[in-house]
């Protein structure tokens, strides 16, 4: 059936091809685009927006911590004198940074940028089909991420801040505008923010399942998928099973904010006003955001594994190794990130037995994870290397994926989870496993694929430039971060100067360590200019693209550089073998593509 | 000026870096290598990079090891603590084991293996055998560290000894209080709604329902008369905002009449020798404690580095916690070798602009000096120190009137 579907949807665009020439409003073809691999591009423009955005914020708080208490010209630049008074950061306001820092980084530049890039870019190219199977829902999809972008930013600009209780918004800190400047308008437009974002997410989800299961090409069977498709596949399951969670979470806060409900509130006397809520529970807060908030690590990391799988294979000229159980790990990760949400919560009162459960649920996923990781080193093992940056890009998301895969071993651990909760340790740890790990898979897709985006070349040795700079300064910022933790300093602390009053040793320790992490920062901060600059600059004037440059199999290759709404001129390509044919013996050259029939007697891998 | 000048700057080192791609543009139309060809020398370079990035980050985290390593909170200063730590140690050890083995084989392979003219790769789909063994090693550790970790977790968590010392520690932007139990070693009992300038903690006696309610009376008379006053003019969300309040304030008198009803007079003295404590907490080493926390207004989590422990302070629950300190404060300061140091107790859950200031010195004395210390505190027991004036508690035959009324 879904063939057939195909055949009639192809027919309609042969059509549309004998009008090539008729131009197309650059409303529709710019603006309100319905093609794919428009709105591929809008959503990664917008998440490079903000995340540049998120990263200077991080600079901003970061120079803080380094340098507590000194006057900066870069804080009183981008602050102003309301937020940095003669160039010293405001306490609420390093707060605000902190947790605009944290959401733009989660939601929209790893959760739209890589997920909302790389799907609809992929995702249609990869699996032979013309389109998403509803262009209209794919583009309403980015105009709501593009809204909220709009309104998480504009919350940055209000006279009360933007919201501060941390990207988690806990209550009650989240409800009691008394409590913290941020919680009044800011908090109100970060909700509003995320409703929006949470519904383009899940259009986009939901379209993103329904192509994968109907617009497969002839011959691509669920077995034939690239792991990049089975990766975005089993991303947009997670997120409409988890963000409706977080959607009724924030709606309950709001009704707890507006409409003087008790669903988190209960016996609060904040500074002298005392409330008469009586009831609620925050840890039901808590319940319902990490509900959302694990799944939403692998919504992060799934797809960025998925694109690096791909582009691991194509560089090393070798099959990807243990294809199958590459699979199956998606899948039971997928399927173990709904039952761990507890061990962000081990301390917080929650009944010791359940915290067990979570321990056990929460260590299972780390033999999927070590499969995952072994299989990349083999695929690996006595390949016939090309060390593209997109590849370099990939290589270094495994090696951040294991440094900090191991120190979740420590954390979910709940016995250990005591001493090292809400330290630098955690903060340590996810910035590696899920920040860095995504950046470098989404850096290696940009690098990977721009020539399919734009029809251009990425500059290489700028790449091979901002690679090293980038790991360099990753490393450099979150290595020494771990033993800040390991000294037991707290995150979302505005200073550490409150060692002085009772260990001035470990102040000491704390703050050397602190201004090496930003220096560290900086760099990599700056590190990122040549990326940009390579970005934008190779839009314009990068060399044309050849039209497969990696010699890679995969069918996005087979489609002209020059964009086409339609994606394929004639019928769409027919798919015979797996896609990863690299290096197959009996076979003249390195790679065979997917669209190639076996020869006589040659079997499937 | 300062900001014209980073402009400034910005803006030459973007034409700097434009300029430099224009040259490497030249350059490399020179060679007429398209840039999806990486050549072989930049492929090696890039590869023996790989490999001496793992060796310099080696050794980095090794001179950080050795540096910084777990000194920054110095031995673990409670039982718990210690229980844990040599878990933490053992922990490492495996995670730095599965580290050190991967990373290697992931930058020697990406160095090794880098394209060689004339060698083609190897085409290796699968291997079940390999790929069940790195399925059940990973198991088989993941079991050991599993079963550890819970058994640690059991005991850790487990109700407290019944003869624990009880301490109650209550929290609010941006201090920390302690509530000793007293020498009945019993908590007296709290209801939010009594919380007082005078009772902080909203301890219930009669005395404070009463003074609760007088107050409470007082400010809702001075609110209604505001608002009834015709000679004031208010605006219309003046009004509201008043409105609401007073709506509020007469719940809240309800609630504590109520509360009044229900009373029993012979709970009083549970409260009466409870005794609160600011700015230090005094603990005795050896002695086994239960900590209760609860939270006036947001969440807030009580955090001991030293003893390892910690425990979120939630409002409109109690949670609770267990500690032994093993260590005198003198002990650590010898240890630490810092005349200065001093055990602390710290909020660890974001909960306003000056959380990071919200701390709570804390001194562990050993057993002789604690019992003297404790012997003056029982003279200033919350009786003393805020209702001096109250009526002496109830009395046993006081008690046996009640109870059949009941």
């Amino acid at each position: 059936m879904a063939s057939t579907a195909h055949e009639e949807h192809g027919h309609g665009h042969d059509h549309g091809g004998d009008h090539h020439h008729h131009e197309e409003h650059f409303v529709s073809k710019y603006i309100f685009s319905q093609d794919h691999k428009m709105i591929g591009k809008q959503f990664l423009m917008t998440a490079v927006f903000m995340g540049v955005v998120a990263m200077l914020l991080s600079i901003l708080f970061r120079i803080q911590l380094a340098w507590p208490g000194e006057s900066s010209d870069f804080l009183s630049f981008f602050l102003g004198e309301q937020w940095a008074p003669n160039g010293v950061l405001k306490e609420d306001m390093y707060l605000g940074l902190v947790t605009i820092h944290g959401t733009i980084m989660v939601f929209f530049l790893l959760t739209g940028g890589l997920s909302g890039t790389f799907s609809n870019i992929l995702i249609p190219l990869q699996l032979g089909a013309r389109d998403m199977a509803s262009g209209f829902l794919n583009m309403l999809s980015f105009w709501f991420f593009f809204a909220s972008s709009l309104i998480m930013l504009g919350s940055l600009f209000i006279e009360t801040g933007p919201a501060m209780a941390g990207w988690t918004i806990y209550p009650p800190l989240s409800a009691l505008p008394q409590s913290i400047s941020g919680s009044g308008l800011g908090m109100t437009l970060w909700l509003i923010s995320m409703v929006i974002f949470i519904a383009g997410s899940l259009i986009g989800s939901l379209n993103y399942i329904v192509t994968v299961l109907n617009l497969r090409t002839k011959g691509m069977t669920m077995t034939r998928m690239p792991l990049t498709i089975w990766a975005f596949f089993v991303t947009a399951i997670l997120g409409v099973l988890s963000f409706p969670v977080l959607l009724s979470a924030a709606l309950l806060l709001t009704m707890d904010r507006l409409a003087g409900t008790s669903f988190y509130l209960s016996d609060i006397v904040v500074g002298s006003e005392m409330l008469a809520n009586h009831g609620g529970s925050p840890i039901l807060y808590q319940h319902l955001f990490w509900f959302l908030g694990h799944p939403e690590v692998y919504i992060v990391l799934l797809p960025a594994l998925g694109l690096s799988s791909e582009i691991i294979a194509t560089n090393s000229r070798k099959p990807i190794f243990g294809y199958k159980a590459m699979i199956g790990s998606i899948l039971a990760i997928g399927f173990l990130s709904f039952i761990v949400w507890g061990h962000h919560m081990f301390i917080t009162g929650m009944n010791p037995f359940l915290g067990s459960v979570f321990v056990f649920t929460t260590l299972l996923i780390a033999i999927p994870s070590a499969v995952k990781v072994f299989n990349y080193i083999t695929t690996l093992w006595r390949g016939s290397l090309v060390l593209t940056p997109a590849m370099l890009f990939a290589i270094g998301l495994v090696s951040t994926f294991i440094s900090g895969g191991v120190t979740g071993i420590i954390l979910a651990d709940s016995a250990l989870d005591i001493a090292l909760h809400d330290t630098y340790f955690v903060v340590a740890h996810f910035h590696i496993v899920m920040g860095m790990s995504a950046v470098f898979g989404m850096f290696a897709g940009v690098y990977h694929w721009f020539p399919k985006m734009f029809g251009r070349m990425m500059n290489t040795r700028l790449g091979y430039v901002h690679f090293w700079i980038t790991i360099i300064g990753a490393y450099g910022v979150f290595f020494p971060m771990h033993f800040v933790g390991l000294a037991g300093a707290p995150r979302r602390y505005y200073d550490s100067t409150v060692y002085n009053e009772f260990d001035q040793d470990t102040f000491a320790m704390i703050m050397d360590l602190n201004v090496i992490i930003t220096i560290f920062a900086i760099f990599a901060a700056l590190g990122q200019l040549l990326f940009l600059f390579n970005f934008f600059y190779s839009i314009y004037r990068g060399p044309k693209a050849p039209q497969n440059p990696w010699d890679s199999t995969t069918l996005e290759w087979t489609t002209p550089v020059e964009h086409l709404h339609g994606n394929w001129p004639g019928a769409l390509p027919e798919v015979h073998r797996w896609p990863y044919d690299y290096s197959k013996p009996g076979s003249d050259v390195d790679f065979i593509p997917q669209n190639v029939p076996l020869a006589k007697g040659e079997e499937e891998h | 000026m300062e900001k014209l000048i980073i402009l400034i700057v910005i803006i030459l080192g973007a034409i700097a870096l434009a300029q430099l791609i224009r040259v490497y543009e030249l350059s490399s139309k020179l060679r007429k290598s398209g840039e999806h060809e990486i050549n072989n020398k930049d492929n090696h370079i890039n590869g023996l990079l790989m490999f001496v990035f793992m060796i310099l980050s080696f050794v980095g985290f090794f001179y950080l090891m050795l540096k910084y390593g777990w000194t920054g909170r110095g031995s673990a200063a409670s039982t718990q603590g210690e229980e844990t730590d040599w878990l933490l140690n053992l922990n490492f050890i495996i995670i730095l084991i599965a580290y050190f083995i991967t990373n290697f084989l992931l930058f020697y392979f990406s160095y090794k293996y880098v394209r060689k003219p004339g060698v083609k790769a190897y085409f290796y789909p699968h291997n079940n055998k390999l790929e069940m063994i790195w399925t059940i090693v990973p198991a088989i550790v993941l079991a050991v560290i599993i079963i550890l970790g819970l058994k640690s977790w059991t005991k850790i968590t487990s109700p407290a000894e019944a003869d624990a010392i009880r301490i109650e520690l209550f929290a609010k932007q941006y201090d920390w209080t302690a509530r000793y139990a007293g020498l009945d070693n019993e908590l007296g009992k709290y209801d939010y709604k009594l919380t007082t300038d005078n009772n902080e903690l909203a301890l219930i006696t009669s005395n404070t329902i009463d003074s609760s309610i007088a107050i409470m009376g007082k400010e809702i008379l001075s609110l209604t008369k505001l608002l009834n006053n015709r000679d004031t003019i208010l605006n219309d969300s003046v009004i509201v905002v008043r409105r609401n309040t007073l709506s509020v304030k007469e719940r809240l008198f309800r609630l504590v009449t109520q509360i009044k009803e229900n009373h029993d007079k012979k709970a009083d003295a549970a409260v009466w020798d409870d005794i609160i404590q600011k700015d230090t907490l005094y603990l005795c080493k050896g002695e086994n404690y239960e900590f209760n926390l609860r939270a006036r207004d947001v969440l807030h989590s009580a955090y001991f580095p030293h003893f390892r422990i910690q425990m979120n302070a939630v409002p409109g629950m109690t949670t609770r916690m267990k500690l032994t300190p093993n260590m005198t404060t003198e002990q650590m300061r010898a240890e630490k070798n810092n005349p200065n140091f001093n055990f602390v107790l710290m909020c660890n859950k974001i909960c306003g602009g000056a959380h990071y200031k919200m701390k709570m010195i804390v001194v562990v004395k050993d057993k002789a000096s604690y019992k003297k210390w404790m012997a003056q505190k029982n003279k200033e027991t919350f009786k003393m120190k805020y209702f001096p004036a109250a009526e002496e508690t109830a009395t046993p035959k006081d008690s046996l009137i009640i109870k059949p009324l009941i």
